[in-house]
């Protein structure tokens, strides 16, 4: 079946200042994600090595954050909610399939650890960076804070400066 | 008034709340195209600006409806999280995030959604960014002091600036509108293409581009929610119809049912401070709008009963607390000094008394002592009095 188009990117970023809107004026936060992969990680060690959990100042200013499990953080349900979301959006749309997407001229183990290596440094900048793209650049912009539109012309000006480098990336010349 | 949450919404029941905002952020994040690396990494390449549209798009419509809702008493701005701002680390940490943009082709909020779709690069990304946050973790105790450092607290874009925020909106949204006509430009140039659009396309688009300034514009223009209150308690015509209740019906109720009536001293706190009536509770007239306060004089089930040195205050609290408040509401008849000399300090009788004078006296001095009373106990925490007790005398000793 042929996947069916995206929508008006307008029309999109319209809903979507909604859906902000509407979770600020409910919850008085932004919208997220590191932060849930972030309860992951703590939940992990937690998991795995309880006495090097207990010994770690991070680990130790997260549980004070989420106390009882570090599970218990709003914005490892929002991203619970966005992967559901994400799904149904495309299974309605036709969208979803197992696939691995590069660029044209790129093998699949370059591109396996291409995705390993950015993911490693978008975890960690967002940590330094107290959140990533939608929790610190998006939800900043509608709150007007000055951190988080320092923080999304960082991403976006950092993107752009290495583009050229990794251009064989993702097209052809 | 918002944010829900915690007075409306419990902590809990927001964690159900998250699942809900997440879903449709998820939904539109992936109808708009951000589950493929296609569309995000384009912004990149200049052959696809989705990106910038959508982001751009959600943060200026997001922002408008903070103020918008602001300007209309449905939102305390006071109360929102405004990310705090550090500076060093904010700057390194974007760069660094832009480095893993470009790289992996995706935020983490993209990723997720792609792997909602099956994208298997994006299931790589999310192994890597819990590396990544692990590492962070680890690696903590040496990057705290760059952690930390340039604390700039929750600092707003438009005091940063010193603008107000209709004009920083304005700012925004007219950046926004140049980046998306000139980045169409760069994109049809790229691909070679000169599109002719039809003219109801120009027109539709003009007026979704003006309508975010006709909103500021309309926010900059009528007076706020506050405003309206304020505006309303000074104009004069308001002020006919208040309730009033009389010192002497005021101390049968509070003797009565104490526990039914909210005397408010409206007056400073300092005048407060230095006497106040008995059982009165002290909300200044000029921070009778503040969040903290509102829900002193705003429970249903509790009559509010305004007092002041002059009638004037007294009117203004009386029109501030209908316009915010269903509670029933009166004013005191008597200003502070005339109930005190009425009910508290009242004069011996003369002699010449007539018997409905002496009976007005009476029942004046048992309300004082029975309101005075409740008073002291209230106030120790509902102990009954502590009589002094004294031995009886009696017997032959």
């Amino acid at each position: 079946m042929q996947p069916k188009p995206f929508m008006n990117p307008y029309f999109a970023g319209f809903l979507l200042g909604l859906v902000l809107l509407t979770t600020i004026y409910i919850t008085g936060r932004g919208l997220g994600a590191s932060g849930g992969t972030k309860s992951v990680v703590a939940a992990l060690v937690k998991t795995i090595s309880p006495s090097h959990y207990a010994n770690t100042n991070y680990y130790q200013q997260s549980e004070a954050e989420h106390p009882g499990s570090p599970l218990k953080s709003w914005l490892l349900f929002e991203i619970i909610g966005v992967f559901i979301g994400a799904f149904v959006s495309g299974v309605i749309s036709d969208r979803v399939s197992l696939k691995l997407e590069k660029g044209p001229k790129v093998r699949n183990t370059t591109r396996i650890i291409a995705a390993i290596t950015g993911g490693l440094l978008f975890g960690f900048g967002s940590q330094l960076g107290r959140g990533c793209t939608s929790g610190s650049a998006l939800s900043g912009m509608a709150v007007m804070s000055f951190g988080g539109i320092i923080t999304m012309l960082a991403i976006f000006g950092g993107a752009y400066m290495l583009a050229y480098f990794f251009r064989k990336l993702w097209i052809n010349n | 008034m918002g944010p829900l949450v915690p007075d409306i919404i419990s902590n809990e029941f927001n964690f159900m709340v998250a699942l809900l905002v997440g879903i449709a952020f998820g939904f539109v994040l992936e109808q708009a195209g951000f589950s493929t690396t296609k569309k995000l990494v384009g912004l990149f390449y200049g052959y696809d600006f989705t990106v910038l549209k959508v982001f751009f798009t959600a943060g200026v419509t997001a922002m408008i409806g903070v103020i918008l809702l602001a300007h209309w008493g449905l939102l305390d701005l006071e109360m929102i999280y405004v990310n705090p701002t550090f500076l060093r680390s904010a700057l390194i940490g974007g760069l660094i995030m832009g480095a893993g943009f470009i790289i992996g082709g995706f935020c983490p909020g993209t990723s997720i959604c792609a792997v909602a779709t099956g994208k298997i690069d994006a299931f790589w990304f999310i192994a890597g960014s819990l590396v990544g946050i692990f590492f962070f973790m680890e690696a903590y105790p040496l990057l705290s002091n760059f952690y930390i450092a340039d604390n700039m607290g929750n600092l707003r874009m438009d005091k940063f600036l010193g603008i107000s925020k209709e004009w920083f909106a304005i700012s925004l949204t007219a950046m926004a509108i140049l980046a998306f006509y000139f980045t169409q430009k760069i994109q049809n140039n790229l691909q070679g293409i000169k599109p002719v659009y039809p003219k109801q396309r120009i027109i539709k688009y003009s007026l979704f581009a003006i309508l975010p300034f006709a909103i500021i514009a309309f926010i900059m223009i009528t007076p706020d929610s506050k405003q309206r209150i304020l505006n309303k308690a000074n104009t004069f015509e308001n002020q006919h119809a208040a309730k009033e209740i009389n010192a002497d019906k005021l101390v049968v109720e509070l003797a009565n049912n104490y526990y039914k009536i909210n005397l408010v001293d409206v007056r400073s706190p300092e005048k407060f401070k230095e006497y106040h009536l008995p059982l009165a509770i002290n909300i200044p007239l000029d921070s009778m709008l503040n969040r903290e306060w509102q829900k002193e004089f705003t429970q249903n089930y509790k009559t509010n009963v305004f007092y002041a040195d002059d009638s004037i205050d007294t009117r203004k609290a009386y029109v501030i607390a209908n316009n915010i408040s269903d509670a029933d509401t009166y004013i005191l008849s008597e200003s502070t000094s005339q109930f005190k000399y009425l009910i508290l300090n009242i004069d011996p009788l003369s002699n010449t008394a007539s018997k409905n004078e002496q009976q007005l006296h009476q029942y004046r001095t048992d309300m004082a002592r029975i309101i005075m009373e409740l008073d002291f106990r209230l106030k120790n925490q509902l102990q009954p009095e502590k009589k002094q007790t004294k031995k009886v005398k009696g017997g032959c000793s």
